[in-house]
């Protein structure tokens, strides 16, 4: 009897526990499965992604020039971690899902996408010390790329809690708005350097602007209250 | 006059074609194994005179010659057109001549071929994206076309037009560019000796992507100018519109003359990358008008070539 009632017990609670997800919307759901994913396998993956490119390219599985091939998967990768990055917000405003916890993550091995990208179009690609700084200076989609890469720097460097503490979160918000500068500079770049009318990266571009145009109602909101 | 061009080296300095094919062979065995349907095309040797014209380089290797190619038809990847050109009907091919011509008409691939001497020319190949190949090109010279419809005396061009198979062309239902590809030569760089129109690769016929059955080969220019699957040839008296310079006329010229003194805007002409060594691959330097300065500079005596790029 005593066994019986513990069983309509555990049953009842059960239940309850079900019902409560049941009436969870989708989102909170999801928000629900994802607090219990870590972040940090993030830095594990996006650590190994350059190397196992770098791996391809040493056996062949880039093609015949694998120089530009990790030059410009490394590219790609860069710009659609900073897309990836960009997107956290709009997502959770439209959506409800919850990804903010990831998006440090994100924005770090991003910017590593990006360091390898100018790693290997330094040490691979020109090669030339005198090169590099004619190329910066002359070539337009290179200045862009650089600046884009040198916004990054702060928000690499600031990307921790110390900084949030020490900025204040209202400063850190402003400065890592730089963010989207670099986005946009990171796709103005492609679109400058794809010869004839190409439609991929003009895709991506009209990405970076719509993510950076759904921002644009909140903020005015703030700018008038 | 097949055979004008004469050169110190031997053949001896090409890979020899035994080295190459088994390594071809290796290459169509893995493919079959891994369920690719492609089919590795019959080895029919195309029996091209051995000239001893060479470069001293060693040439890439077939695989590197046929999937590394711009072929904006058939899209922007390098290897597109390796995936989609194959694709294309290349026969029965049939070209117009036409212009300032004393016998236009719409030529077969076997009457343009009839009574030609096949000859193998290897050329170094310098694309305007500073990356470079050295290719076994096999073709007749151009002059020897155009001798045979006869150029009309007041002609000072040589216009080309390449197919445009909408169906068959992803690039060009996408308007990667202003289609159809049109390129065009000075009448005398047309008849160079070292201009040809190449229908080979390494003794075989030459891939669609590398522009089956028939394409111009100009060696001292950068090779957007060598343009692919022709299907006409148009002599005139002013110069022709050239695709690249109609899509962005500061950065490319009619001439595109190899030239390591004058950059374009997005590539330092300096250096060259030569395919095929790898990820660590070093720079080499370009040389004027590609390594083909003593024959051609002639060309341009007198024409300040900063200004006429
Ligand atoms: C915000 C930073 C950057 C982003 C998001 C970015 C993104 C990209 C993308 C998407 C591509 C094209 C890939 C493709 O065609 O498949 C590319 C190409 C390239 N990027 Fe960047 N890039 C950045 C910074 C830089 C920097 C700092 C440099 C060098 C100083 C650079 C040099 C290049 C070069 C040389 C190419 C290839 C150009 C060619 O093939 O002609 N990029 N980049």
């Amino acid at each position: 009897m005593l066994c019986l009632l513990f069983l309509r017990d555990r049953c009842l609670s059960a239940c309850a526990g079900h019902w409560a997800l049941r009436r969870m919307k989708p989102s909170q759901r999801i928000n629900l499965a994802l607090s219990r994913v870590p972040a940090w396998p993030l830095y594990i993956v996006g650590g190994l992604v350059p190397f196992w490119y770098l791996y391809l390219g040493l056996t062949g599985g880039l093609g015949v020039e694998p120089i530009e091939a990790l030059e410009h998967r490394l590219g790609e990768l860069a710009l659609q971690g900073l897309i990836a990055g960009l997107a956290v917000t709009p997502l959770r405003n439209m959506t409800g899902v919850n990804l903010v916890k990831f998006r440090r993550a994100i924005g770090l091995v991003t910017f590593y996408f990006v360091t390898c990208h100018l790693l290997v179009w330094l040490v691979l690609d020109v090669q030339i010390l005198s090169q590099i700084w004619a190329d910066i200076l002359k070539r337009p989609y290179i200045t862009i790329g650089m600046i884009g890469f040198v916004l990054l720097i702060p928000l690499a460097v600031t990307s921790n809690n110390w900084s949030i503490r020490k900025l204040g979160p209202l400063k850190w918000r402003r400065l890592h708005q730089l963010g989207y500068a670099a986005a946009i500079l990171g796709a103005v770049h492609w679109v400058m350097l794809a010869k004839g009318f190409q439609i991929e990266p003009l895709v991506y571009l009209g990405i970076v602007v719509l993510l950076l145009a759904m921002r644009v109602p909140k903020a005015v909101k703030r700018a008038v209250a | 006059m097949a055979g004008r061009y004469k050169s110190p080296l031997t053949h001896a300095d090409v890979t020899p074609k035994a080295a190459w094919l088994n390594r071809r062979q290796i290459i169509a065995g893995a493919m079959a194994a891994g369920g690719a349907s492609i089919a590795s095309p019959a080895l029919a040797s195309l029996g091209a005179r051995k000239t001893s014209y060479g470069s001293g380089l060693e040439p890439n290797t077939f695989e590197e010659i046929t999937s590394y190619n711009n072929f904006y038809e058939f899209g922007v990847g390098k290897d597109d057109p390796a995936q989609n050109a194959g694709a294309m009907q290349t026969s029965p091919w049939s070209v117009v001549i036409d212009g300032m011509v004393d016998r236009p008409g719409t030529y077969s691939m076997d009457q343009i071929l009839e009574g030609q001497t096949l000859e193998e020319r290897i050329y170094r190949f310098r694309c305007v994206e500073a990356w470079s190949m050295v290719i076994p090109w096999v073709g007749f010279e151009l002059a020897d076309l155009l001798d045979r419809v006869g150029v009309q005396s007041g002609a000072r061009y040589v216009a080309f037009e390449t197919a445009v198979i909408p169906e068959v062309m992803p690039g060009v239902r996408r308007r990667v560019l202003d289609f159809p590809y049109v390129e065009g030569l000075r009448l005398d760089e047309a008849m160079h000796p070292l201009t040809i129109m190449a229908t080979g690769i390494y003794d075989e016929p030459i891939p669609n992507q590398n522009g089956a059955p028939m394409r111009l080969v100009v060696p001292w220019k950068y090779g957007f100018k060598s343009i692919k699957s022709i299907v006409r040839i148009t002599l005139t008296d002013s110069e022709p519109p050239t695709s690249w310079n109609k899509a962005n006329a500061r950065e490319y010229g009619f001439y595109s003359n190899v030239n390591p003194t004058v950059d374009h805007p997005r590539w330092s002409q300096a250096t060259e990358r030569r395919i095929g060594g790898g990820l660590f691959a070093a720079r080499q330097e370009t040389l004027m008008f590609n390594g083909y300065e003593n024959e051609v500079a002639g060309l341009y005596e007198g024409m300040d070539l900063s200004v006429n790029y």
